[in-house]
């Protein structure tokens, strides 16, 4: 069991999300970073979608009252252990991309660093102990419910770990990390040829920089406003996680993983599915620039990565942890 | 079919989208939309392919929204080819029974603030507005916006009325609303500019029930009951 000693906003479980439900209006949710989470799972010996924890906005601190292995990836945060007395353990750096292990009565501290781009994942082996709600343990914070209460972590919460879904697998030799670059592929969306001629050229030209008001529902992206020329009623119908929207005031916004599941906006692009994990580290005051690709070769990238996965989980497991 | 074939579009790499732009007969076109999304599942579910390859069929107001599973091999290419051939061998089916909801509602007071709001814009007595509303049939043509919220057809169009000017920071879950051309009743608590006339005590959303989440669900038909007026 790990206690919550301190953890800034937006400290949430999540998992791969809740699929399959968008016609009943249930959000995905679920992990900001996917790649990230299945890493730290693989790590562990977990499910691809055991439940981790996500970290957006640190410092984190957590106690650890049982022995257990755990894996960070994503941005190192400066993750160490500590003593009991809060003293930093000597070798207790938590390198990302590795399995670590934990003794009862060590803390784990996420002090994070001033930049933004601050995001990670902690897996710990068996995932996180929440309750399957409606398929999934993520947490939908816009309808309170799934990973804790529905809502996100606070100091004095008490995580629970699922021992039992322990495999005893571990990939000792670590997995190497996979750093944003801060472009997002990306191809025309349904409504791109409504644009005027410039805004069809702004959005693929446009050095965009990451507004305070995104969050997990979406991010708004500041400084070129987009005009549609058809301004006519736009019938609603179904958004995905990527699709980037043009609200009337012409800043778009870059749909994330709680989005409702229906929008009523012209949609000017959609980033591929294979990059929405860069979307993680696009936090207020990030720059982010589109790509275009074809669909084809959105194809090719997508085949890409099942065969990244496809040789990690090749990979042969190194037994009992020490 | 022929005379009114949809638009496809791209909504992302993963994903299509079937829509008809404009169209007389809406719940007719929605019945069909939902009919292809429920015969396309099955068709691309064969013995050497269990695994569906669509992770999401999403209804909106006259369009579908198709969505490749994560795992899939399959192309939109091929979706598509799909898509056009399950398209041409539906007939209208006029033998479907949708499921029937009745919605009791207590209109006016201070379950539905603006009941007078609307009555003022429609030129007609409270009393005459609640008649009218709850004298309507309504078609569910789709979900979304909240877990449970449906796009309802049918509003009569003497009670349409403007959104408000300045949207409440907070509707009760169970709020009975008009937003222009459209009413709805809202499952979850929310920010809304929605003109709230009446309330239910009905549950639209448990995500604590994974076998019927929604009370309502696309293709159902709805009717408003008085169960108390406040005027």
């Amino acid at each position: 069991m790990f206690e919550v000693l301190r953890c800034g906003p937006v400290t949430t479980i999540q998992d791969q999300g809740r699929h399959g439900m968008r016609h009943l209006g249930i959000s995905q949710c679920g992990t900001l970073d996917p790649v990230a989470s299945r890493q730290a799972n693989l790590l562990l010996g977990n499910a691809a979608d055991a439940a981790v924890l996500e970290v957006l906005h640190p410092p984190l601190l957590l106690a650890c009252h049982v022995d257990c292995d755990i894996a960070l990836v994503g941005d190192d945060m400066g993750a160490h252990l500590l003593d009991q007395h809060r003293h930093p353990l000597p070798g207790g750096r938590l390198e990302p991309g590795r399995v670590h292990s934990v003794r009862g009565g060590q803390l784990l501290c996420l002090p994070g660093r001033r930049h933004p781009g601050n995001y990670s994942v902690l897996g710990v082996a068996g995932g996180f102990d929440v309750p399957l709600v409606l398929g999934s343990r993520s947490t939908d914070l816009s309808n309170r419910f799934g990973g804790l209460q529905g809502r996100p972590l606070q100091s004095g919460d008490r995580l629970y770990v699922d021992h039992d879904a322990d495999s005893g697998r571990r990939l000792r030799q670590g997995i190497r990390p996979i750093a944003p670059n801060g472009q997002l592929r990306a191809i025309p969306g349904p409504e791109f040829e409504q644009f005027n001629r410039q805004s069809r050229l702004d959005v693929w030209q446009t050095r965009w920089t990451v507004g305070r008001q995104s969050n997990r529902v979406g991010l708004r992206l500041g400084n070129t406003p987009l005009r549609s020329e058809d301004t006519g009623y736009m019938s609603s119908s179904a958004v995905l996680p990527g699709v980037v929207q043009v609200p009337h005031n012409g800043y778009p916004v870059l749909l994330g993983n709680d989005a409702q599941t229906t929008g009523g906006y012209p949609r000017i692009i959609s980033v591929i599915s294979a990059d929405l994990w860069k979307m993680a580290y696009l936090t207020p005051g990030a720059r982010v620039r589109f790509e275009q690709v074809s669909i084809d070769q959105a194809r090719a990238i997508h085949r890409q990565w099942q065969q990244y996965w496809a040789r990690l989980e090749m990979i042969p497991p190194s037994g009992e942890a020490s | 079919m022929s005379q009114l074939d949809p638009a496809i579009h791209l909504v992302n790499d993963r994903a299509l989208l079937l829509s008809f732009t404009h169209h007389p007969d809406i719940p007719a076109v929605q019945r069909l939309l939902l009919r292809l999304g429920r015969e396309l599942q099955q068709s691309l579910r064969t013995p050497d392919n269990p695994q569906a390859p669509l992770r999401n069929i999403i209804p909106g107001p006259g369009n579908l929204t198709l969505e490749l599973a994560a795992d899939t091999d399959m192309s939109l290419t091929t979706l598509t080819e799909h898509l056009e051939q399950c398209w041409k061998s539906l007939t209208p089916d006029e033998t479907v029974s949708a499921r029937e909801h009745r919605i009791p509602v207590v209109y006016g007071g201070r379950h539905g603030p603006d009941l007078d709001t609307v009555a003022a814009h429609a030129g007609l007595s409270p009393e005459e507005v609640i008649q009218r509303h709850a004298g309507g049939q309504y078609d569910v043509l789709c979900l979304g916006f909240q877990p449970g919220f449906a796009y309802l057809h049918g509003l009569d169009p003497s009670l349409h009325t403007p959104r408000r000017d300045n949207p409440r920071t907070r509707i009760p879950a169970g709020s009975v609303a008009i937003g222009g051309s459209r009413t709805g009743v809202y499952p979850s608590a929310s920010p809304g500019g929605w003109q709230v006339i009446g309330h239910t005590a009905l549950t639209l959303f448990d995500p604590g029930n994974p076998a019927d989440p929604t009370l309502l669900l696309p293709g159902d038909r709805i009717q408003f009951i008085i169960e108390d007026a406040h005027v």
